[in-house]
């Protein structure tokens, strides 16, 4: 078995906040924390591009290297998940994060953070299995159903990929070879003929 | 006087109480987990410990996400 990997195709994703919606219901993240949202390049230019970040599930991921308390783990099928009763709170892991995975909640007056909080994999954490512990700490646990996470079921272009990374992989790569590139992408052989591709446009610095 | 003695008495039971204390602070070895243990996602009652049943569903959902599996080919 490969590990559990995410995959963002920035050619699909419409920038609809379906995955973060999703992960926001099925979790039901408290106000304030976003496991997952949606990045926008060069916003409003014509090439603009989208892409659904979270937690990426690191093969050597950062955030286990700074934390303190040591309350990071990895599953069996790689997906990083974290202790909530040995979290301090410190926010190195936030630091060390090179998507800005890790949240913190507010936990009391004059921004004092609470336990860091982040995309599961929806994967639920080391609690009992679809326990009402484990719900109200870390989400759904979809994994433990067979299910893979709701962002990227939910996703209605099927930008966002999730599972198995080999088989992601597979999909993305046939999704390529078969749309092609450039041009071809956005359909402009089929509707203006072949020979007729403008120069893709290149955005101004 | 024997207000006294139970007054005492209470004193002396309050600050033995401390005595019983018990550490409530993890004792941390870097760099190794210190959390509890997480249970495998196929010992679900779903899949009753079966990790090959478990991958096969997973992998089937996972496929699911391939409209070209899904739908067949485009007809370009």
């Amino acid at each position: 078995m490969a590990r559990m990997k995410f995959l963002c195709d920035a050619e699909r994703c419409i920038e609809c906040n379906g995955c973060v919606t999703a992960c926001k219901n099925t979790n039901e993240v408290p106000w304030g924390v976003n496991r997952r949202r949606v990045v926008t390049m060069n916003d409003g230019v014509p090439g603009e591009r989208s892409i659904s970040v979270a937690c990426m599930h690191c093969s050597d991921a950062p955030c286990m290297a700074v934390c303190p308390v040591d309350c990071f783990y990895k599953t069996e099928e790689g997906v990083v998940l974290h202790d909530k009763d040995l979290c301090i709170g410190c926010g190195y892991c936030f630091y060390a994060c090179p998507f800005g995975a890790p949240q913190f909640p507010q936990a009391g007056a004059f921004g004092l953070r609470g336990k860091m909080d982040k995309c599961t994999f929806c994967a639920g954490g080391p609690e009992k299995d679809n326990s009402a512990e484990e719900f109200s700490k870390y989400g759904e646990n979809r994994l433990a159903m067979g299910k893979l996470p709701a962002c990227a079921e939910m996703c209605s272009t099927k930008a966002l990929l999730g599972g198995d990374g080999d088989i992601i992989a597979d999909i993305y790569r046939q999704r390529v070879l078969t749309r092609g590139k450039g041009s071809e992408v956005w359909g402009w052989g089929t509707a203006y003929g072949p020979g007729q591709k403008p120069p893709a446009a290149q955005p101004k610095s | 006087m024997r207000t006294l003695i139970v007054g005492l008495a209470a004193i002396v039971a309050l600050g033995l109480a401390g005595c019983g204390e018990q550490p409530q602070v993890v004792q941390y070895k870097q760099g190794k987990y210190q959390g509890k243990p997480d249970a495998k996602p196929w010992d679900s009652p779903e899949f009753g410990g079966k990790q090959a049943d478990w991958e096969r569903a997973i992998n089937t959902r996972a496929q699911h996400q391939n409209e070209y599996a899904r739908t067949g080919p485009s007809g370009r």
